[in-house]
């Protein structure tokens, strides 16, 4: 019997072409891109609005997967994070004259560095107890929001925030801006399907799995939290700084602690752990609702119902729902 | 043959139980070192001070010379001690072949490379050989989850293995194993050790696995060392067969 050499340099896996690298999820978020490109035709300016505003939630609940469902931190600080991307975006394009661009990376950034802090209570405390730490983080952001007139124009928020132009076009109207947030959320869905696909990916999920023999393996389970929250928060703000020209007018309302809530809701619903969850979460939060308009007033009673009945049926979301189904069809364990 | 290991009068208490009450032993390059005792005697946690996921309330842990008492496991890890847990310990959501290749991610290129560079890490062959290795072959795309005990016992053992380590410390590796995949799991230990040098620390319960496997044995009871020596040496202590082997 010979041991496998398991010194030296690892020895690397031939023929692994580029077509190996493409996979259904990417293909899928092409096609929705190409789809949601043309959607609009016919649709008039508010069935636009709300095709984009479920794109910018998407981007917002992406984050939040990434956190949640592949590394297993519990957070509800999304909103506030995307009311930091928000507020920055809008204070830096409409009170400083600054490039919408130059906006959407320092949001990104601010959140990033913001979730970096948040993260450490990670590094010492889990599940229930994280949940509350952020649930603080939340409150307190809100109260800044609300309070802080000087800044953020408390309850009366802050309006005529510019829409950005792209290379000297002009995004100001509906359908402009819709397809530049395609663009976008497009870009920002493939980085985090290229993460989730890399070792990185790979050491998220261990986290969410079993901490304890990651860090025996190798895994530096503090840096690879702090990043999941860290990047997890960047998407919220990156959301937030498309959200803020989209709306071109926010207060402090949809950063609140029920939009967390809300958010989290969009992570289970659509499939926490899988890549497109976010999408099928983030539908159902945000289109859903304006279908449910056919109810008139019960439309909440109504939407409650069908979450509950989901969550029921199926715990793993939508996409949990979807991958049985292709496994019961193709006779094959799915995937995520 | 050098000094690897070195645990010096390690003490861990938790409230007023003295889990460990100072143990101390050494461990030569090459070496298969079995550590045996009565449960509670306070092997497991003996591993979890040594590797750094309980920080001990006194005493060192030095590794070829160098004090690494309280370092965090994963830098341990890299610094090339590697262990298996008592309790069954796989990522059930990843395939065999992903677990071992989470197994030796960390220990290739930076974390930027880690982000741009390939998806497998360039351990695939490498995993895949492993895999052969522990006779897992026919399993290699299946959920680490979905495998039987024993099964799940091989994985745990070649992932441990995964990044070539130069100690390992096994936390009863024989537990819930048939007598089957125990003659494997031997085997494949002495397999590393006997070609690549690699030293073993060795908690268990089954005498036949630990005698038949070991150099030498270290006998614990309440915390304490009560024997050290060959496997016959232990077997013929009077203290040991008193307190734990039995008549």
């Amino acid at each position: 019997m010979t041991a496998p050499a398991t010194h030296g340099a690892a020895t690397e896996r031939r023929g692994l072409a580029l077509p190996s690298s493409i996979d259904g999820t990417l293909v899928t978020l092409v096609l929705g891109a190409a789809i949601l490109w043309f959607a609009p035709a016919g649709m008039g300016r508010y069935g636009t609005y709300v095709l984009s505003l479920w794109l910018v939630m998407s981007i917002a609940v992406m984050g939040l997967n990434l956190t949640l469902g592949y590394a297993g931190l519990k957070s509800l600080a999304q909103a506030a994070f995307m009311g930091l991307g928000a507020y920055a975006t809008a204070l830096l394009t409409s009170k400083l004259g600054l490039n919408w661009y130059a906006a959407f990376a320092i949001s990104g950034l601010l959140t990033f560095a913001v979730g970096l802090v948040l993260g450490f209570p990670a590094l010492r405390v889990q599940a229930h107890y994280l949940a509350f730490v952020t649930l603080a983080f939340s409150t307190l952001i809100w109260l800044i929001l609300r309070n802080e007139q000087w800044l953020t124009g408390g309850v009366f928020g802050l309006s005529n925030i510019p829409r950005p132009s792209f290379l000297s076009v002009k995004l100001d109207g509906a359908l402009e801006f819709h397809r530049f947030v395609v663009v976008v959320t497009f870009i920002l869905a493939a980085a985090l399907w290229w993460m989730i696909r890399s070792p990185w990916g790979r050491a998220f999920m261990a986290l969410r799995e079993n901490p304890v023999r990651a860090a025996s393996l190798g895994v530096d389970t503090r840096m690879y939290t702090l990043l999941a929250f860290a990047i997890g928060s960047a998407y919220a703000g990156f959301a937030g700084a498309l959200y803020a020209p989209l709306v071109e007018f926010i207060d402090p309302s949809p950063f609140s602690l029920s939009q967390s809530f809300f958010l989290l809701l969009m992570v289970v619903a659509g499939g926490s752990g899988y890549l497109l969850g976010p999408f099928i979460g983030a539908l159902l939060g945000v289109v859903l609702p304006e279908w449910l308009r056919v109810v008139g007033s019960l439309y909440l009673i109504v939407f409650a119902t069908i979450v509950m009945l989901l969550l029921i049926a199926c715990p793993q979301g939508v996409s949990g729902l979807i991958e049985r189904g292709w496994a019961k069809l193709t006779g094959k364990a799915g995937g995520r | 043959m050098g000094q690897v290991l070195e645990v010096s009068n390690i003490h861990k208490a938790f409230g007023g139980i003295k889990a460990v009450n100072g143990v101390s032993f050494a461990v030569q390059e090459g070496e298969i070192l079995g550590i045996i005792g009565p449960n509670g005697c306070g092997k497991s946690t003996l591993f979890n001070c040594i590797l750094g996921q309980l920080e001990p309330s006194e005493g060192s842990v030095k590794l070829d010379g160098r004090d690494v008492t309280g370092m965090r496991p994963s830098d341990l890890n890299r610094l090339g001690v590697s262990r298996t847990f008592q309790l069954l310990q796989v990522f059930p959501e990843l395939s065999v072949r992903e677990n071992l290749i989470l197994a030796g991610q960390e220990h290739e290129g930076t974390m930027l490379s880690r982000f741009f560079g390939r998806r497998d890490a360039g351990l695939s062959e490498k995993a895949d050989t492993m895999i052969g290795f522990f006779k897992l072959g026919h399993l290699v795309d299946a959920k680490a989850g979905g495998l039987s005990y024993g099964q799940q016992k091989l994985l745990d053992a070649a992932m441990a293995f995964m990044a070539g380590p130069r100690l390992v410390l096994l936390d009863e590796p024989a537990g819930g194993v048939n007598l089957t995949m125990l003659g494997d799991l031997k085997e494949r230990l002495r397999a590393i050790n006997a070609e690549q040098g690699a030293t073993f620390v060795v908690i268990e319960h089954n005498m036949d696995f630990v005698m038949s496997l070991c150099t030498r044995v270290v006998v614990l009871a309440e915390g304490k060392v009560l024997a050290e020596g060959t496997p016959a040496e232990v077997r013929a202590n009077p203290q040991v067969v008193e307190a734990y082997l039995g008549h």
